[in-house]
Parts: C-alpha cells; structure tokens; sequence
C-alpha cells in the first residue's frame, strides 16, 4: 500500500516572496478549503515532511538556507514551487540579488503557476506532487530490495 | 481463557488508541468548523512513517524512543491485565524519562527545550498520579486493578477530589493544551513539536503509537474510578472514559497554551487541595 498518498506533511518555505503565495498557501488550511481532509499537516519541520513547497524566488541570501532544508527531509521527498516566482523568479527575476526559480538550486518536481497561485492550483499541485511521491517511493523500494 | 483475553486486550489497546486519535482529529476539525480527515487518518500516518526514511543523528537517540515504547507497552499491559497500579504508573515514567532522555540525546535546541519542558511537566503531573494511586488503597484496600474494580462500592464515591484532580493532569498526558508544552499534536506547533524534532520515519510512527498506548493508560485509570463487580457499572465506565475524552477535546479547543510556570503551579495547587484533602477526609472516616 502506498500510504504516503494518504498522509502527505509538507513543509512551507517562503523565500523571496512578495508573502501573496504564502497567504494562499496558509489559506489552504483554513475551513474553506481544509486540506487536513486528504491528510495534509502544515509541518514546519524538515524531518517531518513529504513535500517541500517553496513560495518566491531563490536569492543569493537563502540558497543555503534551501539547499538545506531539502538535505534535511527524509526519502522519499518532493519539491513543488509555488507561484510564479517560485517558478522563474517572476517579477523579482531582475533584481539584483536574485538568481531565478526555485530549480537553480533544488530539483523542482512541480510547477505551480500563478501571481498568486491561487488555493485551488496549489492543491492540485500538492496532488500532481503525491502522484510523484508514489512513484519516487516505488524507485527507492526497489533500490533497497524491499 | 482469562490469558487470552488478556493478550486480546493488549493488541486491541493500540488499535483503539489509534482510533481515538482519529475520532479527536475529526471532532476538533468539526469544532473548528473544517471537515477534517478520515478517522483511520493516525494508521495512514504511522503507515507512511513505517515505510519513510529514518535519519539518524546517533545511535543512542534512535534506542531511547523504542525502550520508552517498550515500557508504555508494558505499563499498559500491567494495568489493563488488572496488576499493580503502583507498578504500571511507575513503568510509564519509567518510558517517559526515556522519552525525555531521547530529546536531550540529539543535541538539538528544539528537542531540548521539548525535553526540559517534559521533564517540567511529569514534575507537575506526578504527584497527583501518586496521590490517586494512594486514594485507591485507602479506599479499596489494594494495589492491584483487578481487586479494586471488584469491589461493590465504585472509587469514586470515596475520592470525588482525587477524580477531578486526576482528569485536571490528563491533560498533560494526552498532550493537550493549555498542557501540551513539550509536544504538541498539532501541525506546526509547540516550537515545532519539541522532542520529536529530530526523529523522522520509523521512529516517529513508534512515538505515535507509544502515544496510543498512553491515551489507553490514562483512559484506563479513569475507568478504574468507576469500575466495580456489577457488569453494569463496567459499560457505565467506558461511557465515562469516552465522556472525559471528549471533555479533554473541548478543552483543547477551548484554552490557549499556558506558560509553563502557570502549567506547573495550577497542577501543584489542585494537586495540593483536591487530592489531599479528599485524602484526609477519607482516612479520617476510614
Ligand atoms: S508569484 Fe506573485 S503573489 Fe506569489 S510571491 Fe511572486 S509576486 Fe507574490
């Protein structure tokens, strides 16, 4: 059984948003839309996650801080970039500081579009990203034998 | 027979502790006005957790969650088999100091300050464990579970006090607020869930379902107050145990998380006048 489909955590980073895609990925867990219905917990915790979701760009600032927080959650994992900053750097892309998307840095593994992206995208994000869980776990139970 | 029953009853503890959680999932999501998971949600968690990663900081902070598990384990199987209550509540701190130990042993700041707040809330609840385990003699006459509830008379009626003093601690052990400083079971919560920090995969699920263990134990005290040889009263208990459960989710819902020297001072105080004086009362007429 793949219960990870069931019981995803994720992780929130906001990078160098402008805090619109952070509202709306908060507001995922309010009583409108209750993402807790499928089993998703807002973590806060690497240790404890399934899925990295990255709001706003990479800056030279945080690259370490992302790069990082990615080590420390346990296989199987996935990232989803949440917004169009997150995606390419949107409108921050010319900053001066600003080095791009989210995949500069970590191997993004959905995209979600948007300024901002709104709930009901970010949710179907986080369900593209279990379908990839499944999968990544598939991978990492033949590598070990299991 | 009677040991079959027995190793039934140890299998079904978790199960049901398991449930609970789930059941305490939805009803808060209804409180908070959301729909909430399904009620088998805490076996999807520990499931994927069981087939996660396990990152290990050391050796030693992996061991310490599974021999606290062992003793909850056994601390249940001592209580709800009918042995020494004495013995039980001291197995469990036994798991809890482990637990504790497990926090300091990954040298995080997060799991240590989860663990000196345990350690600050087992001080807070322990007395009053001890107290009720007292009342029980004095009322019954022994220590063991199996000759309390068969008497005619239920707990209760000698140790009013102790009851509310002890489902006032419950609290504490079923990490609710205003008592849940050391770890929260909400998301994203008591500086992000204290103790568990560091553990992830395997070894979280084993503290999940140490947890259920618990929430078995401390429901079973309960029913220890209103037990007695009528079979009546026995289905009278459960009913109250599933009411003081649902009671513990209100007040969850209901309290803002205390710091944790007005945690520490409240149990102290209830301790101190519920428990004692029902104690004084009791030994003056007995
Ligand atoms: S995509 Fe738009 S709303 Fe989201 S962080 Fe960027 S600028 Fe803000």
């Amino acid at each position: 059984m793949k219960f990870v489909k069931k019981s995803p955590w994720i992780l929130h980073y906001d990078g160098s948003s402008c805090n619109g895609c952070d509202i709306e990925v908060l507001a995922c867990l309010t009583p409108l839309y209750d993402v807790e219905r499928f089993g998703i917990i807002n973590t806060g915790n690497p240790k404890h996650a399934d899925i990295l979701l990255i709001t706003g760009s990479v800056n030279e600032q945080n690259i370490p801080v992302v790069k990082q927080l990615y080590e420390q959650m346990a296989e199987p994992k996935v990232v989803a970039a949440i917004g169009i900053c997150a995606t390419s750097g949107g409108i921050f892309a010319e900053c001066y500081n600003v080095v791009g998307g989210v995949d500069k840095v970590l191997p993004v593994d959905v995209y979600v579009p948007g300024c901002a992206a709104r709930p009901e995208a970010i949710i179907d994000g986080v369900v593209k990203a279990l379908a990839i869980l499944e999968e990544k776990s598939k991978d990492a139970r033949k590598k070990t034998g299991k | 027979m009677n040991i079959l029953m027995n190793i039934g009853f140890v299998i079904a503890a978790p199960i049901v502790g398991g449930l609970l959680t789930g059941v305490d999932r939805v009803i808060t999501a209804r409180m908070q006005g959301r729909q909430g998971p399904p009620v088998l949600q805490p076996f999807y968690d520990v499931m994927k957790l069981i087939q996660k990663e396990s990152i290990e900081v050391n050796s030693m902070h992996r061991f310490f969650v599974y021999i606290s598990m062992v003793f909850a384990i056994f601390a249940t199987t001592i209580l709800i088999t009918g042995g020494d209550i004495l013995l039980a509540v001291f197995a469990l701190t036994l798991g809890s100091i482990f637990f504790v130990l497990g926090g300091y042993a990954s040298n995080s700041p997060y799991s240590i300050i989860g663990s000196e707040r345990e350690l600050l809330q087992i001080m807070s609840y322990e007395p009053m464990v001890l107290l009720a385990c007292v009342g029980l003699y004095y009322a019954d006459r022994s220590f063991f579970v199996k000759e309390i509830i068969n008497n005619s008379i239920p707990a209760i009626v000698y140790l009013p006090g102790l009851f509310i003093g002890l489902v006032f601690i419950l609290t504490f052990k079923l990490r609710k607020s205003p008592f849940d400083l050391s770890m929260s079971h909400h998301g994203h919560q008591e500086i992000v869930k204290g103790i568990t920090t560091e553990y992830s995969g395997r070894d979280l699920a084993v503290i999940e379902v140490t947890h259920w263990f618990e929430v078995i134990f401390t429901l079973t005290l309960v029913y220890v107050f209103f037990a007695t040889n009528a079979p009546i009263s026995r289905v009278i208990a459960i009913v109250i145990c599933g009411l003081v459960y649902l009671l513990e989710i209100v007040i969850d819902n209901a309290f803002a998380r205390l710091k944790w020297q007005q945690a520490f001072t409240s149990a102290w105080i209830i301790t101190g006048t519920l428990g004692i004086v029902n104690l004084m009362i009791l030994s003056y007429f007995r």
